[in-house]
């Protein structure tokens, strides 16, 4: 039952992320988005991450993709008026993804399916024990990483501030 | 899993699920009811005795109205929005815990769809999810003044959930968990968390009138400024969909507040009477009282609205991002400083 629930999400994440490359419209882009993040949602919940499911839920497809869709809203992105792309980036385009798939192809050649990774606990996505981890061992990452974020936080802050004008 | 688990939970949504369009059919009336009492005024009283039958009528006229799409509108989308903002607020009453198990010939039957671990955080998601309804048909109706509404409705969600996610961050100290049926479990009879949150429970109650477009926080439905807001071009019973939803949100809000701060299905008294009758019965009175509760709450909704202008644009933000916010993290730390003292 597990298994053939995840080849159908899996199947369903691949043809929305495909989409959201496919479509023209922005918009509709941005919408296949938030569908492929709400079917990463159910992968974290197929692998029992309850915490890290419904934080995705909040932050991917509540918050982050309500301010795409807002900046999109407010650009009016149409495809009539979106540049021609020249031949040159094309090519390079296609060489770029070309070497991302390389690159793929090599590192799943050296995952072997043999050794699988396990969990020490399979309850370890819930959050009692996910608190218990980041704020035990993990504490000093954890901490540094929202110190990460708070540097970006008061960098934008900012970068909205006008620049006073020096007299003389 | 057995087959009386699915019975027993598919009567459960069901009912859920009734109960909520009933709720928020009788919302309707009740608006007009109490803004003709706060006006001095009658207020619909001609469908049945007392205007009762009022809800069916609109009901049917919003059927028999003409449905118009707009020749320019994006179709798809034009007709996802109100389906999704419905969708939105109908599942949000799933982890609610609406009273005590039930015994039912020796089946024990909680009172709740289903009790995840991460409850308040589900509620905050849908909450949260609620926007794209309106932003995705404000944008579809290709209106500028529909678009300008859409994005107020955006900004406005996105700035008062981080105010409504901090004033939760304080009561989950208080709490200790996750699980709406512990945290209404840990406030039996008169331990309510308002008592102990009483900073975070008025954060939460302005943001959730600001999550739900409620006035004075109704700035996408302005009407003096963009005719109708994200639904002008709607018609019928799409439009029919989006009032409903907007209702159904003043519901699930109401209920989240009885159910965090005010203590569910809790009342003073509760362990007397529980005494008194059979278990059955007493779980069902705490149920009851668990809807005058929301019902006391649904009516402050309304009576604000009848009571208080609506705010403009800036000074909406400015109670968000500059008052909301400084005061919500001032409430976590002396939350915090609280309960370190107490463990010292």
């Amino acid at each position: 039952m597990g298994t053939s629930v995840f080849y159908f999400v899996a199947t369903l994440s691949i043809i929305f992320s495909l989409m959201v490359i496919f479509s023209k419209n922005p918009i509709h882009s941005v919408l296949y988005l938030i569908l492929t993040f709400f079917t990463f949602t159910v992968h974290y919940v197929l692998l029992n991450a309850q915490f890290l499911a419904v934080v995705n839920f909040i932050v991917y497809m509540g918050a982050i993709m309500v301010l795409f869709l807002f900046v999109l809203m407010l650009l009016n992105l149409n495809k009539e008026n979106e540049p021609n792309k020249s031949a040159m980036l094309k090519i390079l385009g296609v060489i770029a993804g070309g070497c991302l798939a390389l690159t793929l192809v090599g590192s799943l050649k050296a995952v072997s399916i043999n050794s699988p990774l396990v969990l020490k606990s399979a309850n370890l996505g819930l959050v009692k024990n996910l608190g218990k981890e980041l704020f035990g061992p993990f504490m000093l990452p954890f901490e540094l990483s929202s110190i990460l974020l708070l540097a970006a936080m008061v960098g934008a802050v900012l970068l909205t501030k006008k620049e006073e004008k020096v007299n003389g | 899993m057995d087959q009386y688990f699915i019975i027993e939970k598919f009567v459960l949504i069901t009912i859920l699920f009734a109960i909520s369009l009933l709720i928020a059919m009788y919302s309707t009336y009740a608006e007009r009811k109490v803004a003709a009492f706060l006006q001095d005024r009658l207020g619909p009283n001609r469908a049945g005795i007392f205007g009762i039958l009022q809800p069916l009528a609109d009901g049917v006229k919003m059927f028999m109205k003409e449905e118009i799409i707009p020749a320019n509108a994006n179709k798809w989308l034009f007709m996802v929005g109100p389906g999704l903002a419905m969708l939105c607020a109908c599942i949000g009453t799933a982890v609610i815990p609406w009273g005590q198990d039930l015994n039912i010939g020796g089946r024990i039957v909680p009172l709740q769809v289903t009790d995840i671990n991460v409850g308040v955080l589900y509620i905050f998601g849908v909450v949260s999810l609620g926007v794209y309804g309106v932003m995705i048909g404000g944008w579809a109706s290709n209106n500028k003044y529909s678009l300008l509404s859409a994005i107020r409705a955006a900004s406005q969600n996105i700035s008062y959930e981080v105010a409504m996610g901090l004033s939760i961050i304080a009561l989950l100290l208080v709490t200790n968990t996750l699980s709406l049926r512990e945290i209404v479990a840990q406030q039996q009879g008169w331990h309510w968390n308002v008592l102990y949150q009483p900073l975070g429970f008025i954060i939460f109650m302005v943001c959730s009138f600001a999550e739900t477009n409620r006035a004075p926080f109704d700035l996408p439905e302005c009407e003096t400024e963009l005719i109708g807001g994200y639904h002008t071009e709607y018609s019928s019973m799409k439009l029919g969909f989006y009032l409903f939803a907007e209702y159904i949100n003043m519901f699930v809000s109401s209920t989240v507040m009885a159910t965090l701060y005010f203590g569910g299905y809790n009342y003073p008294g509760m362990v007397w009477v529980a005494g008194q009758v059979s278990p059955n019965a007493a779980a069902l009175i705490g149920t009851g009282i668990f809807f005058l509760k929301i019902f006391t709450f649904i009516f402050f909704f309304m009576w604000v609205r009848w009571t208080i202008p609506r705010f403009r644009y800036d000074q909406l933000m400015n109670l968000g991002w500059k008052g909301l916010i400084p005061l919500a993290i001032i409430n976590i730390i002396i939350t915090g400083i609280f309960i370190a003292v107490r463990n010292f």
